[in-house]
This record gives structure tokens, C-alpha cells and sequence, in this order.
């Protein structure tokens, strides 16, 4: 069997599913690609299964939340081919109001609690999951805490000073 | 009970007592459990049915803590995520923000890096043999090995101070370079543990209670541990030989000889002798790193740039250009390119991975750790099924599961 760079990924992928993916880089030289939601689990079983890319191995799953965007929150898959040693990223955007995205547990079972995780701190709906609750905060908890819109206070606030407890 | 789906306990009271299932919580604080982490297991007798792990109880926000704070001062948040081995935290972390600022180490940086590093496994599995030994009911080995952690503690303390949460790396490098004593420690360990580690084995590996008690245990499969996404001695153990060490090579590891050890049946006892030979490996490597510092030059203990590298304290009070940029960088004030990276380095559990997302800001626009304990764990609960309570003990303090990093 032949060898696979990102330039080969590229041209895999983009033959396979042409303008459905979209091409983002290769940061620190990692390809970087978004699809969409209706794609992902395609993209990511192509990835798994296809004998020329074998990107059996799921690295990680985690999300990101860019307010200004139209589609705000990011979940982003870290996948490794073991067999020709190359990473690759695969991102989804979803809109705000509508944070949904099929499961990745029907293809890999590690799935499981990086999506259970991912849904804890963003609040992203992994459908298809098998037990979609939260895993890290405690289970009566209403927001999602990784989401830009709860920061952490300010550590110089004035309310904390000691003379407004007398002290 | 609505997060525990899979416990529909038999209510039925007419039956005999027999084919009654019983409750048993193992954990949050049992001693067994190696840290502060639940599992509720419905049990026939002794036998698991089911079970539900539950974890999050010393979870403290390292992702959104590291979200306000400057890249300095997320070194202490990593060094409290695998406290058995703090060193491969910090020098993960570090390594990741170099590969962002685009610094390259010296040799002799990478060398010293390496050193600490695989000190920081030898520390980390005998802990866990060790403790997998006293599981089994055999105390002898850990206090026997206990002596040789603290003998790496003292190497850490002469190089950076401290002794578990070390602080040891700086972007670019150390704080201080190596002492002599501190290369004097080290190489006395190098004489003295394989002896010790030697007799460690024979005594577990010739002991019939122990290898009854390990062998057969909890197997799993290659296929099964690669769809877990697991990683480190309990995949390797299993016979998947993927290491990132060597693999994806990072701190001049391309440059060592060194072996990838891996089990056949991937049960306990293989678990517990891949960390066996793993420490025989990282001495070897440490070994080789010490004759290859000797041809370096050895005042160098740091990249030379300025900008990025946290100055040592004793320059801070000397020097006005050292201040300078100690108060720009404590203060978050330097400039730092926009982008996002992906490091992995070989952690004492498996692939330790920072995904670092930055925008220029004074602290990471988003950081996820990828924890290696956080995801070896999440099979526990469904290879638990179908395994007497005493072999879950086993399973699970070969898992090592570290809770600081499993909830971080």
C-alpha cells in the first residue's frame, strides 16, 4: 500500500465529497476541514473505513463557541490513521439556537464520554447517543458552562473586598 | 435515579432470595477506587451485572480556568491533572505553546526534557504496580518501590525545588539548569533501581496468588481498545504498538534507541508487565540522554528567546531588560500568534494531547486536554460486566486511573 500525506488526503476527500467539505488548512501541519452536520457521519465513516485512509483511531472530540458567528459552536474531531500515521481535524458548525449533530458512537465507542463532555460543557445534542447526560457538573446544572457567554469573574471586582463584609 | 438507565433493580419480593440482585456502590471514597470516583454495580452474588460510573467530583474547570489566565500561569493548573507524573504534564504543555510561538529547543534542552520526562513515568508505574501488587494483597513490592519515587522526588527537588507539583518547565526550557548533584542523583538511580526492580518483578512475577489473581483478567482485544480510543500501557498491552514517542516524536525522542513494548492478551498481567518494561526503556533512554548531554554545550538550559522565556529570578533583581520582560509576560502582555495546534505527548497513561485555539489575547481563546485517564476509564463500567467485584478492583488499578486528571 501507498503512503498518504495531507495532499493526498486532500485530493481523497475532495474527489469523494467534492464542495460538502470545505478545505480550512493544515495549521502546524494538521488538515483542517468543516463539514456540515448532514455530512459528518459520512465524512467521518469514509475516514474510518476507507482502505487507502484508515483513520481508525478517534483522538478526541471536543466543541468551541465563536459568538460573532452566524453558526456559533464548533465540534471539532481529532482523527489519527494509525496505519500511515496522519492526523486530521474535522470541524462542524452549528447554529446557536439549533446545537444538534449526529452521534459518532455508531462508529466508535471511545465516542462515548468525549460527546457526553462535549455536550456537558456547550450543550451540543449529540442525537443517537446512548445516554446523553451530563458527565463532569452535577446533573441539576441549567447552562453550559464552556460557553462564552459565563465568564469567569473578575478577579479584581470590588464586591469581594473584605470592607464590604467587615472585615 | 434518572441517570442510571441500566439499573432497573428486581423489586419482585415473592421470589426466592437467590435470584435477587443487590446494590452496591463502589466508591466515591472507597480505598479501592484509587481516587474519588463512583461506580454503582448491581451484582448477582459476586458476580457484576451492570454498573454506571460516575465521575466529576474533584472536576475544578482547568479548560475554563486556562481560558482567563496567561500561558505561565496555566503550568500549576497542569501540573495537578496527573499528580503522579507532573513533569509530562508541564513539559506537554510547554511544548505545545512552543510549537504555537514557532521556538525550537536546543539539544541539550530536549535531552534534559527527556530525562525528566521518563523519570516522571519510572515514578508514575511504580506507583501503579506497586499498587496493583497491593490490590492483590502483596504490600512487600509497594513500600519496597516506594523508596525509588522519593529518590526521583529528590532529583526534581534539586532541579526545580519542588517535589510533586513541580512547575519544572518554562517555554523554552528550565528555570535553572541541572546541578551537579542533581546529575549525581541521577545516575546513582541508574545503578540502583534496575536491581531493585529486577527483584520487584521476580517477586510478582514468580508469586502464584498474584498471577492468579492477574492473569485471565479483564482481556481485552486490540479491535475493542482502539474503538475505546484507548491509549498508553493498557493499549500497547493489548499488542497495538502505538507509542507517540515514537510514532510522532517530539524532543529529539527520533533520535533514541529505544523499544515499544507491547502484551499479547492485553489482561492486567500483561498491563503490569508492559509498565515493567517501560521503565526499563525510559532508563535506557535516560542513559543514553545523559551521554549525549555530555557532548553539549552545558550552560545552555533554555532557547534564547527572550520575549517568551520566563527569566529566572535571580536576573529579575539584576538586570532591567529581565524585568522588563518578566512583567510582560506575567502580565499576559506579549504578543502571540493567532491560530490553533494540536500536541501529543506520550503521558504516563497514554496520549496526553493539548488542543490550544489562540486569538492573540493575553490567554487561550480555548483549550481541551486531552486526558488520557478521562477516556481509558470510559470502558470500565461496560468490561465490568460479567466480572466478579474482586477482579473489578484488579481491572481497575491497572487502569491507573488518576482522578485529577480524569476530571480536570
Amino acid at each position: 500500500m501507498g503512503e498518504l500525506n495531507n495532499e493526498l488526503l486532500q485530493q481523497h476527500l475532495t474527489g469523494k465529497f467534492g464542495d460538502q467539505i470545505k478545505l480550512e488548512g493544515e495549521p502546524y501541519g494538521l488538515l483542517t476541514v468543516e463539514t456540515s452536520r448532514d455530512n459528518i457521519i459520512e465524512l467521518l465513516t469514509y475516514l474510518k473505513k476507507d482502505a487507502a485512509l484508515q483513520f481508525i483511531y478517534l483522538t478526541d472530540i471536543t466543541a468551541i463557541q465563536y459568538p460573532e458567528q452566524e453558526n456559533s459552536i464548533g465540534v471539532i474531531y481529532h482523527l489519527h490513521s494509525l496505519r500511515y500515521n496522519v492526523r486530521i481535524r474535522v470541524k462542524v458548525f452549528l447554529p446557536e439556537g439549533d446545537v444538534r449533530t449526529p452521534t459518532a458512537t455508531v462508529l466508535w465507542n471511545g465516542a462515548n464520554w468525549m460527546e457526553r463532555e462535549t455536550y456537558d460543557y456547550f450543550g451540543v445534542n449529540f442525537e443517537g447517543h446512548p445516554n446523553l447526560v451530563r458527565i463532569l457538573n452535577v446533573d441539576d446544572m441549567t447552562v453550559f458552562p464552556m460557553r462564552k457567554e459565563y465568564p469567569l469573574e473578575d478577579p479584581n471586582r470590588v464586591d469581594k473586598k473584605d470592607f464590604y463584609f467587615g472585615r | 435515579m434518572q441517570n442510571f438507565p441500566s439499573l432497573n433493580i428486581n423489586t419482585n419480593t415473592d421470589t426466592n432470595l437467590q435470584s435477587e440482585l443487590s446494590t452496591l456502590n463502589l466508591g466515591p471514597t472507597h480505598p479501592a477506587t484509587h481516587g474519588v470516583f463512583q461506580n454503582v454495580l448491581q451484582l448477582d452474588g459476586e458476580r457484576i451485572v451492570s454498573g454506571v460510573s460516575t465521575i466529576g467530583y474533584i472536576h475544578r474547570a482547568f479548560e475554563k480556568i486556562a481560558e482567563h489566565r496567561p500561558f505561565y500561569q496555566i503550568t500549576p493548573l497542569t501540573d495537578r491533572l496527573n499528580y503522579c507524573s507532573a513533569p509530562i504534564n508541564n513539559m506537554g504543555w510547554h511544548m505545545t505553546v512552543e510549537k504555537l510561538l514557532g521556538i525550537n529547543t536546543p539539544k541539550r534542552v530536549d535531552y534534559l526534557r527527556v530525562i525528566v520526562m521518563e523519570l516522571a513515568r519510572i515514578s508514575d508505574h511504580i506507583i501503579c504496580n506497586g499498587v496493583l501488587g497491593v490490590d492483590t494483597g502483596a504490600f512487600t513490592g509497594f513500600l519496597y518501590m516506594m523508596e525509588y519515587r522519593e529518590a526521583i522526588y529528590e532529583i526534581y527537588e534539586e532541579v526545580c525545588g519542588s517535589r510533586l507539583t513541580t512547575n519544572i518547565g518554562r517555554i523554552g526550557g528550565f528555570e535553572r539548569n541541572f546541578n551537579d548533584i542533581a546529575f549525581a542523583k541521577i545516575k546513582k538511580f541508574l545503578v540502583d533501581f534496575p536491581k531493585v526492580l529486577n527483584e520487584f518483578e521476580s517477586l510478582f512475577n514468580r508469586n502464584r496468588i498474584f498471577i492468579d489473581r492477574t492473569k485471565g483478567v479483564a482481556p481485552v482485544s486490540a479491535e475493542t481498545a482502539l474503538d475505546y480510543s484507548w491509549s498508553g500501557p493498557i493499549l500497547r498491552a493489548t499488542g497495538v504498538d502505538y507509542d507517540v514517542r515514537a510514532m510522532n516524536p517530539y524532543c529529539s525522542y527520533e533520535e533514541f534507541d529505544f523499544e515499544v513494548p507491547v502484551g499479547t492478551s492485553g489482561d492486567v498481567y500483561d498491563r503490569f508487565l508492559v509498565r515493567n518494561e517501560e521503565m526499563k526503556q525510559s532508563m535506557r533512554m535516560i542513559q543514553q540522554a545523559l551521554d549525549k548531554i555530555e557532548k553539549e554545550d552545558p550552560t545552555i538550559f533554555h532557547a534564547d528567546v527572550p520575549e517568551f522565556y520566563l527569566p529566572p529570578k535571580e536576573e529579575v533583581y539584576n538586570n532591567m531588560e529581565a524585568l522588563i520582560y518578566h512583567f510582560k509576560i506575567v502580565m499576559g502582555e506579549i504578543e502571540t500568534p493567532v491560530g490553533e495546534v494540536y500536541h501529543s505527548v506520550e503521558g504516563a497513561n497514554g496520549e496526553l494531547g493539548f488542543y490550544l485555539v489562540n486569538d492573540g489575547g493575553r490567554s487561550p481563546y480555548r483549550l481541551h486536554f486531552r486526558r488520557p485517564s478521562f477516556i481509558n476509564y470510559s470502558m470500565y463500567a461496560d468490561m465490568s460486566r460479567g466480572m466478579l467485584l474482586s477482579d473489578a478492583i484488579i481491572n481497575m488499578s491497572s487502569l491507573n486511573v488518576i482522578a485529577g486528571e480524569l476530571d480536570a
